[in-house]
């Protein structure tokens, strides 16, 4: 589609006229680091940050979130019924999100956009969403995005993408979503900057110096895998908090809790997570996964090889390193992905002789 | 620290080679700066792999709670405080343990280096009193004792309070270090300032219970959380429960809680939970005159009677 501008002193006050078109999410710096929040109108999202703490998923996908109400009041008419609480959304726009993160909602939609099952308040609020990306010109050690099947400058799952080009914003225009949402922000078009652009994309694309092998993972056997010889030492210093699973952009999981206040109650579902016993703990007392290294496989093992296996799109991760730099204990799925990759190679190589 | 590390392996080396132990317990180099990874060592062509420096802050008295093997466990001051409750605990027993102390100079805060600095940074070195680091900008040196984790700053405990291997001479401990200024401020508050001040701090958290997690202290079977015939607690982002957990968390930590750090150290939003549990910790002292995790002969003032203990309370 189409490269517009915008000069970064009418930034503010582009931003001012997309309030009256949408409801605003961007990034704001609190407490030393950044995350999305709802922007106020007269708030202008701080461009200025390498990714956010948390990923964007909770746009979406909120921590915490209200499904249905009940009353438990025998006296009314319709007590012990579950009523859907009104989950539409205004039409909103996420501005700021990084290529890697967008693209995570599309790994994730797969989850809640089946052929067999549609997650309505999912959908609801992504299909109410533009997603305004901002390219990474400087990425993190820990970036690993572009052998993740994204990239700096990847378009996937966005509505159009923002550049810093210095004194000025460069946007491309990817769906009709996004044309509109540049076209209210009073952005012109630039016809000249299509090579500006692939000069920039080529140039962070090259910054990414940390690179994950995911070629052989379909071709491993998934009970192999499974009983590799290295999960014990993986899973050794892991103490099971669910930082890694709450930051990550593509980790889905919720529960389903209903909560009672007198006589009314809320069914909601909060996120998550596979690190935690209680996760997979069942009614009967028996938990499967009841064992530190168990949990631990699993959520590699879900992301690294039963997704692949499962979409054949690739692993579910889209290389944000957001576990990277926040697991307490420095687990890192880049060498977890090594060793996964490459099990079995060595003795492999051995028989050939 | 690289003689630490040296040394570290030396004594590795000829515990696993005298079979006086199964397996050391120590740290790795991280696959980032300011990052090292706990890990167990079973052989003597591993020791290689064992490091030491100032990114070693994970209490690894965390990794003993119901091992059966014979280990030999690096511990600097607050892990061999943390070893000793475990002992008093019965959750190890002490004739499994082979403790390798480590007098430690304080760990690193990344969080507080990461500011000092303009870009990513690449790489870190250290020496005894200087910390440089190198970034795709360019280079810094800082003083090491401005980077220091905020409990390290206060800490009066250095050296190892129990060991049978040493790495090193014992550190100066620090004198004078005014440990409970912060709790002080929070005391002085009235209370509508207080339950701000509590909101306020946890108000970023994410219910991921890396503080928990973290902790050696916390190694119920399962933690009143996750207790769910009866659920304790709601799951929720509401503001009770996640002060619930904070709160109830904190008070299980009474009179066992060294101040290692480890909770403030995992916790990805950057929460100072430190504060409930040093309030605890004073109070301790205060009303009993208790360090935890000093010796183990002693039984912590909250499973002893003793006829001295403070009455004031009994009207």
């Amino acid at each position: 589609m189409k490269i517009y501008r915008i000069e970064k002193e009418n930034w503010a006050s582009a931003v001012q006229s997309l309030h009256a078109a949408y409801q605003l999410f961007g990034p704001v710096e609190d407490g030393g680091f950044h995350n999305f929040k709802n922007l106020e109108a007269g708030d202008v999202p701080d461009l200025n940050f390498g990714n956010t703490r948390l990923s964007a998923k909770a746009l979406v996908h909120p921590q915490s979130q209200l499904m249905f109400e009940y009353s438990l009041d025998e006296n009314e008419k319709d007590h012990h019924v579950l009523k859907e609480i009104d989950g539409s959304n205004a039409k909103r726009a996420v501005v700021g999100i990084r290529p890697c993160d967008a693209d995570a909602f599309l790994l994730v939609k797969r989850n809640f956009d089946s052929p067999e099952y549609k997650d309505p308040f999912w959908l609801n609020a992504y299909e109410a969403t533009t997603f305004i990306g901002l390219a990474c010109d400087a990425p993190c050690p820990t970036c690993f995005c572009t052998t993740a099947g994204s990239g700096p400058f990847s378009e996937t799952g966005l509505d159009a993408l923002l550049m810093d080009a210095g004194d000025h914003y460069l946007a491309k225009s990817i769906t009709e979503k996004g044309e509109a949402f540049l076209t209210a922000g009073g952005f012109t078009p630039d016809t000249d900057a299509d090579e500006t652009v692939d000069g920039m994309r080529t140039a962070a694309e090259e910054k990414i110096a940390s690179k994950v092998s995911t070629d052989q993972l379909a071709n491993k056997v998934t009970t192999e895998l499974y009983d590799a010889p290295f999960w014990e030492d993986v899973a050794f210093s892991c103490i099971n908090c669910g930082t890694c699973t709450y930051l990550c952009p593509t980790c889905w999981c919720f529960d389903i809790q209903d909560e009672n206040f007198g006589k009314s109650g809320v069914r909601m579902r909060n996120w998550d997570s596979c690190m935690f016993p209680l996760f997979s703990l069942h009614g009967s007392g028996h938990n499967p996964r009841g064992q530190k290294v168990q949990r631990v496989r699993q959520r590699f093992m879900h992301k690294l090889k039963y997704y692949v296996d499962k979409y054949n799109s690739g692993i579910q991760c889209v290389g944000c390193g957001r576990c990277i730099r926040h697991c307490p204990v420095n687990i890192d799925i880049r060498n977890v992905c090594g060793l996964m990759n490459s099990f079995g190679e060595a003795a492999a190589a051995c028989e050939v002789k | 620290m690289l003689e630490y590390s040296t040394k570290i392996r030396e004594i590795s080396a000829r515990l696993l080679k005298e079979c006086r132990v199964d397996m050391i317990i120590g740290f790795k180099k991280g696959s980032m700066p300011l990052m090292n990874e706990p890990c167990m060592v079973k052989t003597v062509d591993d020791v290689d792999k064992l490091v030491w420096d100032g990114s070693c802050g994970i209490n690894l008295a965390n990794y003993l709670p119901g091992r059966k093997e014979k280990i030999g466990i690096i511990a600097k001051g607050c892990d061999s405080r943390n070893v000793v409750t475990h002992i008093i605990e019965n959750k190890i027993g002490r004739e499994q343990l082979t403790i390798i102390g480590v007098p430690c100079k304080g760990m690193i805060d990344k969080h507080k280096v990461k500011i000092q600095v303009a870009g990513e940074i690449i790489d870190v070195q250290e020496t005894s009193d200087k910390v440089t680091v190198r970034t795709d900008d360019g280079e810094t040196t800082l003083d090491r004792a401005g980077m220091l984790q905020q409990n390290c700053t206060v800490c009066i405990h250095r050296n190892p309070v129990i060991y049978d291997e040493v790495v090193s001479e014992p550190v100066p401990e620090q004198e004078n270090v005014d440990r409970y200024a912060e709790v002080r401020e929070i005391e002085s508050m009235t209370s509508e300032e207080k339950w701000n001040t509590f909101e306020q701090l946890l108000s970023p958290c994410i219910r991921c219970y890396a503080c928990r997690n973290a902790c050696p202290l916390c190694y119920c079977p399962t933690c009143f959380v996750d207790e769910s015939k009866p659920q304790w607690v709601g799951k929720s982002q509401d503001s009770t429960d996640v002060r619930t957990f904070h709160f109830l968390r904190a008070y299980h930590c009474a009179g066992r809680c060294t101040d290692c750090g480890a909770c403030e150290r995992a916790c990805p939003v950057g929460i100072n939970m430190r504060l409930f549990t040093k309030k605890l910790e004073k109070d301790c002292f205060d009303l009993f005159g208790w360090e935890a995790g000093l010796s183990i002969e002693d039984r912590p003032p909250l499973d002893v009677y003793k006829p001295g203990d403070p009455d004031d309370f009994i009207k």
